[in-house]
């Protein structure tokens, strides 16, 4: 194996593929292949122990946002009761009253089901559509939840936050696509 | 883009029985999520151990993350600082010479005042705080208002103590673990606190708008004496909240009240502070005498539906 030389050593790879530069008699990593989409969905539900102790609901539902963009760019990844852990655990940190997440994650799984039985063709502009109509009945949803644990009805509270998750949408879906890049890096020795 | 083949199983049994079982175990788990939603919906306690654990284990990225919070804040600050030097110097001379004759004259108001409640022989509770914290978690999606505090059980921390920062009210404590706690932020709809006009004693109570603003609700109806930029303080009525801790400023005039903004916003606050229940004697007589009346009539039937 010849030594790196000095120039390259502090480039930064422009692409996750070139981080390892043998592809040939490699695969990727089991551990991170099939890990890395539970993992990134959980980290993203402890997005609320973030810097920002908020007054009011401002930052969007980043874990179901990450949840959607796996279940949209690799359909038969995550299984379709993917939604009862991982609602689970996100109900945990999200301050929503027990089951919430559960259900709505799980449902959002079975309408995911649904869709991709009735649409034979997929496209980005389609695929950001039923986000879209996910998104806004999830958040319509989880704040009537809420509003019957509270005993006060929450009414136009989730406008800026809906409209933050709607436009944010596509920069999740990169996002995710760039972990994809990084789950199927060809780690392991084959 | 065509959809993806790899949900035809085509002739193998156990593919087809694999997917088959995935939708059971969705549908199930469905179900049982409504079961534990309904739960959690009639007894909000229920899964208290369960949260309390979570944020046990999260705790150290909060804590982390309030640091860089205090961190990041005050370099801002000492950058917005030197574009209004001057003119923040002018005023703050300006100020330091009217509190300073305040101040005086607070002095010998207090002085008269613990003359006068040694006349009548009445002891104020000495509040000494339990704990000082750092706020390391909110909801930050959900329409629900909590925060995660840094301290819990095995500092004294209970269930019910008020929590303040030094600004203002920030809320009460509802779920201990070990070493977090979780509150129930002043914005919270379900938060109500009693409250009355810093400058004249006009009763009043607050109620979280879950926006970030409170909505102010007078007890006298009738004509409306709110005025912009009116201070709220706790009273002190229902035992819970010390009296004296500011709560909101009204910045807008309804017909029948006000909204407010805090006094304290949690996301500035450094260090907050875990108060002891105000008058304990009154909150456990209140509770055994609602135990004695028996619960409310629908509360009764949904205990009966479950």
């Amino acid at each position: 194996m010849p030594l790196p030389r000095l120039p390259d050593l502090p480039r930064i790879p422009a692409r996750p593929e070139d981080i390892v530069p043998q592809r040939i008699n490699r695969a990727p990593s089991p551990l991170l292949a099939e890990g890395l989409p539970w993992v990134s969905v959980m980290l993203a539900s402890l997005a609320a122990f973030s810097p920002v102790i908020a007054s009011a609901p401002v930052v969007p539902p980043l874990a179901f946002m990450v949840f959607l963009g796996w279940r949209m760019l690799r359909p038969s990844l995550l299984p379709i009761w993917a939604g009862l852990p991982l609602g689970a655990f996100d109900d945990l940190y999200s301050g929503q009253p027990f089951g919430s997440g559960i259900v709505l994650w799980t449902a959002a799984m079975l309408a995911m089901d649904t869709i991709d039985n009735r649409m034979l063709w997929r496209s980005f502009t389609q695929d950001w559509a039923v986000a879209c109509l996910l998104l806004t009945a999830y958040l319509l949803l989880a704040a009537a939840i809420a509003g019957l644990a509270a005993g006060y009805p929450l009414p136009l509270v989730i406008g800026p936050q809906l409209l933050v998750s709607l436009a944010l949408y596509p920069v999740v879906t990169r996002l995710v696509a760039l972990l994809d890049r990084i789950r199927l890096l060809p780690l392991r020795k084959v | 883009m065509a959809r993806s083949v790899d949900r035809r199983p085509g002739f193998s049994r156990r593919a087809q029985y694999g997917i088959f079982t995935g939708y059971v175990i969705a549908v199930a788990g469905f179900l049982a999520g409504a079961g534990l939603l309904v739960v959690s919906i009639v007894n909000p306690a229920a899964f208290s151990s369960v949260r309390g654990t979570a944020s046990e284990l999260a705790r150290p990225a909060g804590e982390a993350s309030a640091e860089t919070r205090a961190t990041g804040q005050s370099v801002l600050a000492a950058i917005g600082a030197y574009f209004q030097a001057g003119r923040q110097n002018a005023a703050l001379s300006r100020e330091v010479a009217a509190a300073r004759a305040n101040a005086i004259t607070m002095q010998a108001l207090e002085n008269e005042n613990r003359r006068l409640k040694a006349l009548l022989g009445i002891v104020d509770p000495a509040m000494k705080p339990i704990a000082a914290a750092r706020l390391i978690g909110s909801t930050a999606a959900s329409a629900r208002r909590f925060a995660v505090l840094s301290a819990g059980a095995s500092q004294g921390v209970r269930a019910g103590q008020p929590v303040r920062s030094a600004a203002g009210l920030i809320g009460r404590v509802i779920e201990t673990g070990p070493g977090t706690a979780r509150v129930l932020l002043v914005t919270d709809p379900e938060n109500v606190v009693p409250v009355r006009r810093a400058c004249d004693g006009l009763p009043a109570f607050v109620e979280g708008k879950s926006d970030g603003r409170i909505a102010i609700r007078l007890i006298n109806m009738g004509v409306n004496p709110l005025k912009l930029g009116d201070v709220f303080v706790t009273s002190g009525s229902g035992g819970l909240y010390p009296p004296g801790i500011p709560v909101a400023v009204v910045t807008e005039v309804l017909h029948d009240g006000g909204v407010g903004h805090l006094a304290s916003d949690p996301a500035d606050a450094d260090f907050v502070m875990v108060l002891p229940v105000f008058q304990p004697a009154a909150i456990t007589a209140l509770g055994a005498s609602q135990q004695a009346a028996g619960p409310a009539p629908e509360a009764s039937g949904d205990g009966g539906g479950n």
